[in-house]
């Protein structure tokens, strides 16, 4: 029997996830002051599921009108909330961390229905993650005078929160969880494309016991965003998403005393030297840039690895990404799931489709992509310059472009050559090339032989056009905070 | 004394750029009064040219600035409190005519001004210490932030307090090692360009700061939208012009450190170091044995 015949007889059956664990109902209302409720104007949209275009329920959409709504209960249940000893607001969140771990199943599956990504990785890195967030900061919410922020540090008010469709209940955690313990109060905007765990969110809090006006959460889409962050009443705003709207979140904030704290883009530079351990850098590679289908802000978008190494590197990479399994996000073997909507789906099409035109070499791994849904095979760009838009611009898909360099300056000097500055990746063997290449890079998170590792204590966000201010750890406390 | 007969030497003020003293590119002047009206000088009016070479000058020297050690810098902040203690009589003048204050009070802001230096001069080498740290992550990680400058802050400089206040802002954006473009007080930029002559003949290197004087909302206006500065401090502008220069800041997402009232007087926290700063976290595996299987 050859190696093929045999590796073919033990094919991997299908292991789906069962969607019995999730109960989604036809259709959900915005969250404002404890209470489901619908639109002022009535209006709604849908969420559908990236991976079989099936629609999952909908959703009210929020407008301005809505958003005042919800800015008022925000305001209003601020003085008890913010009032309360940090203790008490502790408990609220170790119950909220609680119900999360409990729920993890369901909220994994409803998060890969709604999202596309596999829920091997919604099961393994988001719940977990999400979970810890909230255990995190609830340890907080009665220390915050050894924050190191004074004796007496002061929530803002109503925070405004807007976040994007790629980790959707995790990002919702990073911003929720420090804003509560510190005394805010919330409003909290969803993606269009995925605001089903947001409103499950407010059932945990329901579960919880959170006192009404607390969060409230307003699905909808970029024109409620606008208006939350314009709302005159908002103290805070805390964005993620792309860099373009963070620049007009910035003007729009410009002039009023409303604290700003932004993560936005990215296109991380992955390092190889020739002394890495290769098989090690591969696995990291492929976790950088095809994790959540590269749909990530510190995606290592940008291979840059060492001209010696560059075939003997190519080659594994090339081999390994033949292993990865696209399809059904809900296989518990699948590697590669859905891109997360129509749009993101064009995005990532045009601007490979102008990598190609700009004469760079595309390489895919034979792939076999699923008739419904919204899917893109894991993709290779060599014979990349630094002037092609494939190395500059931000793509927030499965698509790598390799780059090359000979010294470890010239290394530093392409990683540093681009507007954003939030991570970066170093496989040495070297620790003190490690290190001064390290010091070096213009990024605010550098992983040395590993990558797109996470936790609640390590800040994470950008330097340059990747936005500013931290979240995670002690630093993520500071946007919350007057100081 | 044959003093009442002597007539005295002006000073021809300059701008300080790249360790330089230039004239304004422009060629312009305008006038400088005490606070009675009375001339005391021609100042230096610098154009949106002398804002651009500024920026050149202050890049070229953060790589070096940035890279120094915390404690060298702290050397060379210490060494700038000495140049000031030793040309005290020339600040309290420059100060008392610039603010109208009677010749004690200007002398006890430029103690209070040599004191804040010193205390900037002590922070270089325990900022990192206080703002970074280890991260205990949930894995067999080694994981540590470390406060870093942002970069080229543009400093617009308090317009009523022409020393102090000049130092308070500017001494907490190097000490952490940014490099500074500084738009002096525009009705009194003379105690600013004097200091510039206090840190030429000190060891802080050329470029680390910059100094203009002129119109300023002439000169804040190109550094705001200027895509090489990183951060802008605009303590020294009005509610107006900060929200335009905020605005213009936004294009390639500076760090802004908004006007507030700030009572120089009082001895400072770290916000403004920690405005400039940005924070990196490295991890590293650490091959601990037993935590998920791995091992060194």
């Amino acid at each position: 029997m050859t190696i093929e015949k045999r590796s073919a007889a033990f094919e991997y059956a299908p292991a789906p996830e069962s969607r019995s664990v999730v109960d989604i109902a036809p259709s959900y209302g915005l969250f404002i002051d404890g209470e489901f409720v619908e639109a002022a104007d009535g209006k709604v949209f849908k969420s559908i599921s990236p991976a079989t275009e099936e629609v999952l329920s909908e959703v009210a959409r929020a407008g301005a009108e809505d958003v005042d709504r919800a800015v008022r209960a925000a305001r209003a249940a601020f003085g008890k909330w913010s009032a309360l000893p940090g203790s008490e607001r502790a408990k609220y969140l170790f119950r909220i961390a609680r119900i999360i771990q409990e729920r993890s199943r369901e909220l994994a599956v409803l998060e890969t229905l709604d999202n596309g990504k596999p829920i091997r990785e919604t099961r393994d890195a988001d719940l977990p993650l999400v979970a810890a967030h909230f255990f995190y900061y609830a340890g907080w919410a009665d220390k915050l005078e050894h924050a190191g922020f004074g004796a007496a540090p002061q929530p803002l008010g109503v925070a405004g929160q807007v976040i994007p469709w790629n980790f959707p209940l995790l990002m919702l955690a990073w911003k929720i969880a420090p804003a509560l313990a510190t005394g805010n109060t919330v409003v909290l905007k969803p993606a269009e494309t995925t605001p089903l765990s947001a409103l499950f969110f407010a059932d945990i809090c329901r579960q919880a016991g959170l006192p009404k006006g607390v969060v409230n959460i307003l699905p909808g889409y970029g024109d409620a965003g606008a208006a939350l962050v314009a709302h005159p009443d908002v103290n805070k705003v805390a964005f993620t998403g792309s860099t373009a709207v963070g620049k007009e979140i910035a003007r729009t904030v410009a002039g009023t005393r409303k604290k700003l704290t932004l993560e936005l883009g990215g296109k991380g530079a992955n390092i190889v030297f020739d002394d890495a351990p290769l098989d090690q850098a591969v696995e990291g590679i492929v976790n950088g840039i095809f994790f959540n289908q590269g749909q990530v802000c510190c995606a290592g978008s940008r291979l840059l690895v060492q001209e010696s190494v560059q075939d003997e590197l190519l080659d594994s990479l090339k081999r390994r990404l033949s292993t990865l399994r696209l399809g059904d996000p809900l296989d518990k073997n699948t590697d590669i799931g859905a891109i997360n909507s129509a749009e993101q789906l064009a995005r990532i099409t045009t601007l490979t489709e102008q990598g190609e035109a700009e004469g760079a070499t595309r390489w895919s791994p034979a792939c076999e992509l699923p008739s419904a849904g919204y899917w893109f095979a894991p993709t290779l760009f060599t014979n990349v310059t630094q002037a092609h838009t494939v190395a500059r611009d931000e793509i927030f898909g499965p698509v790598l472009s390799v780059l090359t360099f000979r010294t470890p300056d010239e290394a530093v000097a392409k990683a540093n050559n681009t507007q954003y500055g939030l991570s970066a990746g170093i496989w040495s063997e070297k620790g003190s090339r490690i290190l001064a290449v390290a010091g070096k890079l213009r990024a605010g998170v550098v992983w040395s032989n590993t990558f797109n590792k996470f936790d609640p204590a390590s800040p994470f966000g950008g330097y340059k056009e990747s936005g500013f201010g931290r979240e995670g750890g002690r630093h993520g406390l500071e946007a919350y905070l007057d100081v | 004394m044959s003093d009442h007969n002597r007539l005295s030497v002006f000073k021809t003020y300059k701008l300080y750029v790249g360790g330089k003293f230039p004239r304004s590119e422009s060629g312009r002047v305008y006038e400088v009064t005490d606070s009675k009206g009375k001339w005391l000088a021609n100042a230096p009016q610098s154009s949106r040219k002398d804002a651009r070479d500024a920026v050149v000058a202050a890049r070229k020297a953060f790589g070096g600035w940035s890279g120094a050690t915390a404690y060298n810098r702290g050397q060379v902040l210490y060494r700038v409190a000495e140049m000031l203690e030793g040309r005290r009589g020339q600040f309290v003048r420059e100060v008392a005519d610039a603010e109208g204050l009677s010749k004690s009070a200007a002398a006890e802001q430029v103690e209070a001004t040599i004191d804040r230096w010193v205390w900037y001069a002590g922070w270089t080498d325990k900022i990192a210490q206080v703002l970074g740290g280890a991260n205990p992550v949930a894995g067999p990680y080694f994981n540590l932030s470390s406060p870093e400058p942002t970069g080229v802050v543009a400093v617009v400089a308090p317009q009523e307090s022409s020393f102090l206040g000049l130092v308070s802002v500017l001494a907490p954006v190097i000490a952490t090692g940014n490099t500074a473009v500084v738009v002096a007080s525009e009705k009194a930029p003379l105690p600013a360009l004097s200091l510039a002559e206090v840190l030429a003949t000190s060891d802080v290197p050329g470029g680390v700061v910059n100094i203009l004087s002129g119109r300023t909302a002439e000169i804040a206006a190109p550094l705001a939208a200027h895509q090489d500065v990183n951060a802008i401090d605009l303590a020294g502008a009005d509610g107006e012009l900060a929200k335009e220069l905020e605005i213009a800041a936004a294009d390639n997402l500076k760090r802004v450190l908004r006007p507030q009232p700030v009572d120089h007087s009082r001895t400072p926290g770290t916000d403004r170091m920690a405005a400039f700063l940005e924070t990196k976290t490295v991890w590293h595996p650490t091959g601990s044995l037993g935590a998920s299987g791995s091992s060194y």
